[in-house]
């Protein structure tokens, strides 16, 4: 049985973050209904210039929106609002992220709600909080990782790098996530519902937690990125990805001495005191940078893997999917469409009692769903 | 009124980021954490710094990462200790451990025995790359799970190196993929009185963080995606999607028509039908020679006022002094009991009826809690 059989999210959310956080619930087996506007649905079904397309669609709706089902109606028709009650009343937990006003106009704020479902767990994301002067700023993924200095930490130099995953987004569902499982844990031993609430923001900033309180605890001082291949500012040589004469590899917190020794790099084997990497760090990797180039990444990893030295190759997708590592995880699934076509993703990373959880249900067409729920026009 | 997981007791055999995260975050929620740990060094990450920062003995990190707990010495090699290891498993609700597949067996630590005594336990481990396969002893590190993942292809430029993301996000994806299985287990124990066993890795859940541009590969005829020439956010995402350097900073530019931009931006060459994906480097190549003849200020203004999305870019030293940080209240001093100095983080960034889950306490110091302990549960 997946763990949440038998729940069921009433998903009032679009575009990433909360469809994300309703995914994991959807893959670890809850029941996730979308409540989609009739005509053109979850916004994100046509975000403006996407890489990929299904039926004219954004295919990244159908990424995170598999195994869900779908009603259509009209929020701001206080006719069409009132079939929901039902829905809201059986509902184990919601899920919202409209901005705090149109919520609140909407009769879908928390104290509303409360009133027609009181054991609800009601989780609702913003970009800033609700009561932060920035609350009317766009809540927008890119946004938000600049806003919080998240362009500081990648690769080299002083100009800014954003994160080219969206994790604010998936961050922020995540945190959503987990906070609703531990509200429906509370209402299963003592029958009380409550209000979860989460933030872009927050989330950024509790990602950074580790860099952002070295920064905090080390007289608020700007860690810059190391000059000589920069990973994270935080730490010391020879972390980082060096390009070898055929490809890449990284190798992460090693003693310095030992790897020049392994390595034949003899100016490496002189630091000897542990401070001096971090403190010396773009200086000993440049000794590091140059040595590697010298040869192939397989003869780097033949010498550093069996002395259990932490290094890797750096794989693009094309390389992982051919490995038997990833293979061996069967990590892919195939999801079926309505319209008889079907799509390659991922599963959900979770197992449970040894086994992986697959999806079932397609990514819902708008509406799919209505007469299911008595939606019906 | 209850902390939502008031009661529950977890005990975290886990070291460094990804799972004793997870356990931070249960602790957060409620939980009563407790660290199992070896006599003499403990979680490896006592002695992991960032920045060569360390307090009272141990790395500021550390304490960053394993507030609110409580710590029990205990060496698994010793009879007698592992004993008392059991015993104070037999009362756990949930118990975490990442160390390589195996080890947990060779102890009598593992799911299987584990629940004969305790049916009802959850039980959760981390890998780095899953249980079978060639891949089971590779160490499992945040970089070399990143790197292992493709994900160094997705950000920075398109003539840059592979980068990879500078936090270490495939911990931090891995613990809370952790804490949500045992959290979905938990609930499910509230129905049926089982427990379970929850498995995460962190190549899977490096899978599930970039699902959406790795999906978008698979199903594109295996065309690698490209970082864009400049100012790359997003690899699956047309101009003008980025950032941008004006005349004297720089400037996020969000989501939103070309042709629109164009007329904010008075710029004639964007007002055509190109197609903001194929022809996203010339797009904007022209975008970023517009925004270099003026201020971010000025671009920041002509924008908003077009209901454009478009924001500044933030380094910490900017971000604490403004106002949507100020008002979130985040800031946190974990310091242990009688030392001087503090030792700033973050809250929780889930709030329950309005509150920051999570409260404001430190971090322990190895075994501070072992006699307590023993003499609590009869150990």
């Amino acid at each position: 049985m997946k763990p949440l059989e038998g729940f069921t999210i009433l998903d009032f959310s679009q575009f990433l973050a909360g469809p994300f956080a309703s995914l994991r619930l959807a893959d670890m087996g809850a029941t996730v209904i979308k409540v989609e506007r009739p005509g053109t649905g979850d916004s994100y079904r046509t975000n403006y210039g996407p890489a990929l397309k299904f039926n004219g669609n954004n295919a990244s709706y159908y990424f995170v929106n598999r195994n869900k089902e779908s009603v259509s109606l009209d929020l701001k028709n206080q006719e069409q609002r009132e079939k929901l009650i039902p829905l809201i009343q059986s509902a184990d937990a919601m899920l919202i992220n409209f901005r705090a006003d149109v919520t609140d106009r909407l009769g879908l704020d928390y104290e509303s709600v409360k009133k027609i479902n009181p054991s609800i767990v009601y989780g609702e994301i913003t970009g800033y909080g609700r009561d932060n002067p920035w609350k009317d700023r766009p809540g927008q993924d890119l946004l938000v990782q600049c806003a919080t200095g998240a362009c500081y930490l990648s690769g080299s130099g002083s100009d800014p790098i954003p994160f080219g995953v969206s994790v604010a987004d998936e961050f922020s569902g995540m945190y959503m996530a987990q906070g609703i499982l531990a509200g429906l844990y509370r209402r299963g031993r003592t029958g009380e519902g409550c209000k979860i609430e989460t933030s872009l923001a927050e989330a950024m900033l509790d990602i950074e937690f580790e860099n952002f309180g070295a920064y905090l605890n080390n007289g608020r001082k700007l860690s810059p990125r190391s000059e000589v291949n920069g990973v994270n500012p935080c730490h010391g040589a020879p972390y980082g990805i060096y390009a070898a004469r055929d490809g890449y590899l990284a190798l992460a917190m090693t003693p310095v001495p030992e790897l020049g020794r392994l390595l034949g790099c003899e100016p490496l084997t002189r630091y000897t005191q542990k401070a001096d990497w971090f403190d010396k760090m773009d200086e000993i990797k440049g000794f590091l940078r140059d040595h590697l180039k010298t040869g192939t990444v397989d003869r780097w990893l033949q010498i550093l893997e069996p002395a259990d030295i932490w290094c890797a190759r750096v794989y693009n997708w094309e390389e992982l999917l051919e490995t038997e590592g990833f293979q061996s995880l069967e990590m892919l699934q195939t999801v079926e469409r309505e319209d008889g076509n079907s799509f390659a993703t991922t599963r959900c990373p979770i197992r449970i009692d040894g086994e992986s959880l697959l999806n079932e249900k397609p990514a819902p067409a708008i509406g799919a769903q209505n007469q299911k729920y008595g939606m019906a026009n | 009124m209850m902390k939502l997981l008031e009661g529950v007791i977890v005990l975290d055999f886990c070291q460094f980021l990804s799972g004793p995260s997870a356990a931070m975050r249960l602790g957060d929620l409620g939980a009563r954490v407790i660290k199992v740990e070896r006599p003499g060094v403990g979680d490896s990450g006592r002695q992991l710094t960032l920045n060569n920062l360390m307090s009272d003995g141990d790395s500021v990190n550390f304490q960053i990462i394993n507030r609110g707990k409580e710590s029990y010495a205990a060496d698994l090699k010793n009879p007698e200790d592992l004993m008392s290891v059991r015993r104070l498993i037999d009362r756990a609700d949930v118990m975490i451990s990442n160390f390589r597949p195996g080890i947990m067996e060779r102890m009598g630590l593992d799911y299987e025995t584990v629940k004969k005594t305790n049916p009802g336990i959850v039980y959760g481990t981390v890998t780095g790359y899953g249980t079978e396969g060639p891949w089971v002893k590779k160490p499992g590190q945040d970089l070399l799970a990143q790197v292992i993942s493709g994900a160094a292809y997705l950000t920075g430029d398109r003539d840059d190196p592979p980068i990879a993301l500078g936090l270490s996000l495939a911990d931090s994806i891995t613990g809370t993929h952790l804490a949500q299985g045992l959290l979905a287990c938990l609930v499910r124990r509230g129905k049926t009185g089982v427990g379970g066993k929850v498995e995460v890795s962190l190549l899977e859940s490096m899978m599930d963080l970039q699902f959406e541009n790795f999906s978008n590969y698979l199903n594109r005829d295996g065309q690698l995606p490209q970082r864009s020439k400049l100012g790359n956010a997003n690899v699956d995402l047309g101009a003008p999607y980025g950032i941008y350097e004006t005349k004297d900073s720089f400037i996020a530019v969000s989501m939103g028509s070309v042709k629109d931009l164009g007329a904010l931006l008075d710029e004639p060459e964007l007002m055509g039908d190109d197609d903001p994906m194929e022809k996203r480097d010339e797009l904007k190549d022209i975008i970023a020679r517009r925004l270099a003849t003026d201020t971010t200020a000025h671009w920041l203004d002509v924008l908003q006022k077009g209901d454009f999305w478009c924001g500044e870019i933030y380094d910490w030293d900017q971000m604490v002094r403004s106002e949507f940080f100020t008002a979130l209240d985040t800031l946190i001093d974990i310091r242990r009991p009688e030392l001087e100095d503090p030792i700033w983080t973050t809250k929780c960034p889930i709030r329950v009826n309005g509150k920051r889950a999570g409260a404001g306490t430190f971090a322990p110091r190895l075994g501070a809690d072992t006699e307590k302990l023993r003499h609590e549960f009869g150990l």
